[in-house]
């Protein structure tokens, strides 16, 4: 047996490098347009659709690829092209509307010109333009899992292949299966779900269980709002998640997968599943693996929306049919999970680790990272920085670092306020925090977590109690039900948040929270309801001016709480010229006086902002102010004195 | 999680009453067990886009367990809808990174406009609104999408002229239809008698 895996993988791997060869040898320009539902969402599709239709009119033969997304959600659509005949290298273009295209294609790959003041940069080192890595967005980053997103062709297992896919797996299946769980606790890896247990001891766990049928269930229900590297991953590079479960299988001795995917993700579900359908081909899935002794096989199922289902024996519920609602541990799924069998429950990004860790080596993999969190971390960045995406780097890696360098900082010569980690479990740490280290423990240790990965970045006009409001809100909805105190505390936590940002917060409100908090947590069985409190304690221990704005002045710092600000019209600065602010109004609150002034019925306004932003920057006359009675009156004209044309 | 009121069930129509009807021969090639209950609840609303009281009915006819079991499951998850969406569904994305740049001012605009609250649809079917957390482009926040297309960067302002937009192309559409099958007849003007 450990003779034929070899073999059959070579097989795979020579036609691998032929078709490789094929399309690298090839005169013709090459186009990678990054297609993830990020990219289409920023209008992919009609860069693709302009680029076909353009090059057909210059008469240009060029190979057009789908790709994955590569992080850089600031640039998308995102568009690589590598024309060979015209003397550059690979050349990275962000922001490629249509337009872009059609000139584009006439202009460079017709004619020759790249048209530089358009590229971010080469993405190789050269001696004709700068390349990307020159840009702290790149060189900071250290991409392990995420290497090949945005590289490789989702939908064709043989581009995964020709990257040295499946070979870890291939190497796996003629070692024992205790040497691969050795070789995986030996690199330290921790869960990447977010509670950072160590893989190896898991794994270990459900090897030792008895009973023949076991499972191995791969958890993507990313359901944190604001996190989206899991449905990256599985868009872009499915193979190396579904060659960590096999790996995993072979390891723990299970025959059948399950790939739990948001049902919200409909381009990662088409990806999973053509990948599995591929894989299945190639006898990378089903009977005999690479000619071995492991039966193995992959379905993918489709989660319907319940954050709670991120919790394991929920998501096991879940599958079985049943409403998502956690039950006890012990017995822990790796002992009596899915129909009572033992079952491996591990987070895409762990998965995708594997075969990096198996391929390059545990030494390799450890020299990344810190002693007790090795490897990297994957955030998405976004809020208030100049450059929102996903970032891979090692742990350990400062707050600081990671936001200012590699996301650009906060934009607009703002000031950073806060950075709220973890999504709705995680919690916020202020500037005090910034050269705090990200791994698992330190992070714990500061009151936020790794959680799933989100990263919102916060500027000095963002008010704390209303994000939190937010959160509460969020986990108020999903709270299964099953504990009293995370379904009625959660709900009492979000009754006093919301009077808090209508300016109904009393005295004692505070106190209140804490220790409602603590009782919450206390009171939870599932990670759910224990981290639900998280945001309210951290932005209390840290920002409690905010809050004690909103109790004692019913005043809100960052003027985000709608009750409490106003708009009003700076007379000295209104220019009385245009009309930008009264067109605007959705609810025809702005009116214009007989004397040609401009004001604002606060009776009707419902504090959009929009006159804000319709208001032209030289002018810049619209305030918003808090609390509200700060806004000057202005009375407004009876209607019938209204302009008669109108 | 989505609630449901029976008393508040539209009348299926004429071809949703066919496809109920095709979907009972269908659910008999998917098994019985009970862990197949999502997946069909799925699949019954991907032909449905909801799941009105008689589809749930038929699930539980055939898994053979109580319909109020199949309510219990199918409630208990923001996948499944329990009234017909709008021929052009409005989603507007209240993630974190959209809520930060007021995204709930945007549905609010949605709603002034045309009048229903999220998770209803307008009475001639044409608009529904349904808030959903994260469409996982944070970059582009506020988002808010209108049948397939992603508006980014949305501004309370723009609300309007989406609305109209799509008003304005069905309008074309009708007229384009008209013309390409002349055969059709066209409606005749009021008569004053």
């Amino acid at each position: 047996m450990s003779q034929t895996s070899p073999h059959r993988y070579r097989q795979l791997r020579n036609e691998a490098d032929r078709r490789r060869r094929e399309w690298n040898e090839s005169a013709l320009p090459k186009i990678h347009i990054g297609m993830a539902t990020c990219g289409i969402a920023a209008g992919a599709q009609e860069t693709r659709a302009a680029f076909e239709e353009a090059l057909a009119e210059a008469g240009v033969p060029a190979h057009i690829r789908a790709v994955g997304c590569c992080g850089h959600c600031y640039a998308e659509p995102v568009v690589i092209i590598d024309h060979p005949q015209s003397g550059f290298p690979p050349i990275f273009y962000p922001e490629v509307n249509a337009g872009k295209a059609r000139m584009l294609a006439k202009l460079f790959l017709k004619e020759g010109d790249p048209r530089l003041e358009h590229i971010l940069g080469a993405t190789v080192a050269n001696d004709l333009i700068p390349s990307v890595m020159e840009f702290p967005r790149f060189n900071l980053e250290h991409r392990l899992i995420m290497e090949r997103c945005g590289r490789i062709d989702p939908e064709d297992i043989y581009d995964y292949i020709a990257e040295g896919g499946y070979e870890a797996l291939a190497d796996t299946l003629g070692r024992g299966p205790e040497d691969v769980i050795e070789a995986v606790a030996r690199s330290g890896l921790r869960g990447r779900g977010g509670a950072g247990f160590l893989t190896g001891r898991k794994w270990a766990l459900a090897r030792a269980a008895a009973g023949p049928a076991k499972y191995v269930i791969c958890n993507a229900d990313e359901g944190d709002p604001g996190a989206y590297m899991d449905r990256t991953l599985l868009e872009s590079n499915p193979h190396q998640v579904i060659e960590g479960m096999i790996i995993g299988a072979h390891a723990v001795g299970a025959g059948r997968g399950i790939i739990y995917v948001r049902a919200e993700y409909p381009l990662a579900v088409r990806i999973l599943t053509r990948a599995v359908e591929q894989a299945r081909a190639l006898g990378l899935l089903g009977q005999g693996i690479l000619g071995s002794a492991l039966d193995f096989d992959i379905e993918v199922f489709q989660g319907s929306g319940a954050f709670v289902c991120g919790e394991e024996t929920a998501l096991i519920q879940s599958i079985e049919g049943f409403r998502g609602m956690p039950v006890h541990r012990p017995p822990y799924p790796v002992a009596g999970g899915l129909n009572g069998r033992p079952t491996l429950i591990n987070n895409v990004k762990t998965l995708a680790s594997v075969p990096v860790i198996l391929q390059g080596g545990v030494e390799a993999f450890r020299a990344v990272g810190t002693e007790q969190s090795p490897g990297t971390a994957i955030f998405s960045g976004v809020g208030s920085v100049v450059h929102p995406g996903l970032v891979e780097v090692p742990m350990g890696t400062s707050l600081r670092t990671l936001i200012f360098d590699i996301c650009g900082g906060v934009p607009k010569k703002k000031k950073f306020k806060a950075v709220q980690i973890g999504g709705p479990s995680g919690g916020y740490l202020s500037g005090a925090h910034l050269d705090t280290p990200i791994d698992f423990d330190s992070l714990a240790q500061a009151g936020a977590m790794m959680g799933s990965g989100g990263m919102v970045v916060m500027d000095e006009d963002a008010c704390l109690v209303d994000v939190s409001r937010f959160f509460l809100d969020f986990t108020q909805k999903e709270s299964c039900g099953k504990c009293t105190f995370c379904r009625i505390g959660t709900r009492h936590l979000l009754e006093i948040l919301e009077r808090l940002t209508q300016g109904e917060g009393r005295e004692g409100d505070l106190d209140l929270l804490r220790q409602l908090s603590e009782d919450v947590k206390a009171g939870s069985l599932c990670g759910l309801g224990k981290t639900a409190p998280n945001p309210v304690l951290t932005s209390l221990r840290y920002f409690q001016d905010d809050y004690e704005a909103h109790v004692k002045e019913k005043r809100c710092p960052g003027k985000m709480c709608r009750p409490l600000i106003a708009y009003y019209i700076d007379l000295e600065k209104c220019a009385r010229g245009c009309n930008a602010c009264e067109g605007c109004c959705p609810v025809d609150a702005v009116f214009i006086t007989r004397d040609r002034k401009r004001g604002i019925d606060q009776s009707k306004c419902v504090k959009c902002g929009e006159c804000v932003v319709a208001c032209p920057p030289e002018y810049d006359a619209v305030r918003r102010v808090s609390p509200p009675h700060l806004a000057p009156v202005i009375e407004r004209p009876p209607a019938e004195e209204k302009d008669p044309k109108s | 999680m989505a609630s449901f009121d029976p008393a508040e069930a539209p009348d299926l129509t004429d071809e949703e009453l066919k496809t109920l009807d095709d979907l009972k021969s269908q659910l008999e090639q998917m098994g019985r067990e009970r862990g197949r209950l999502i997946p069909m609840l799925q699949f019954v609303q991907d032909s449905l886009a909801y799941l009105p009281p008689p589809a749930i009915r038929l699930v539980a006819d055939h898994l053979e367990i109580s319909a109020s079991e199949v309510y219990g499951v199918a409630t208990f998850y923001n996948q499944f809808r329990f009234n017909p969406p709008g021929r052009h569904p409005i989603k507007v994305c209240l993630g974190t990174a959209c809520h930060v740049k007021g995204g709930e001012i945007i549905l609010e605009n949605f709603e002034r406009k045309l009048q229903i609250k999220d998770g209803q649809t307008t009475a001639d079917r044409e608009f529904s609104i349904d808030r959903v957390a994260c469409v996982g482009c944070c970059a582009l926040a506020p988002v808010a999408i209108v049948g397939e297309t992603l508006y980014g960067k949305m501004q309370p302002s723009k609300v309007e002229g989406i609305v109209l937009r799509v008003k304005i192309e069905k309008e074309q559409q009708e007229r384009e239809t008209r013309q390409h099958e002349p055969n059709l007849p066209t409606p005749l003007p009021p008569t004053s008698e």
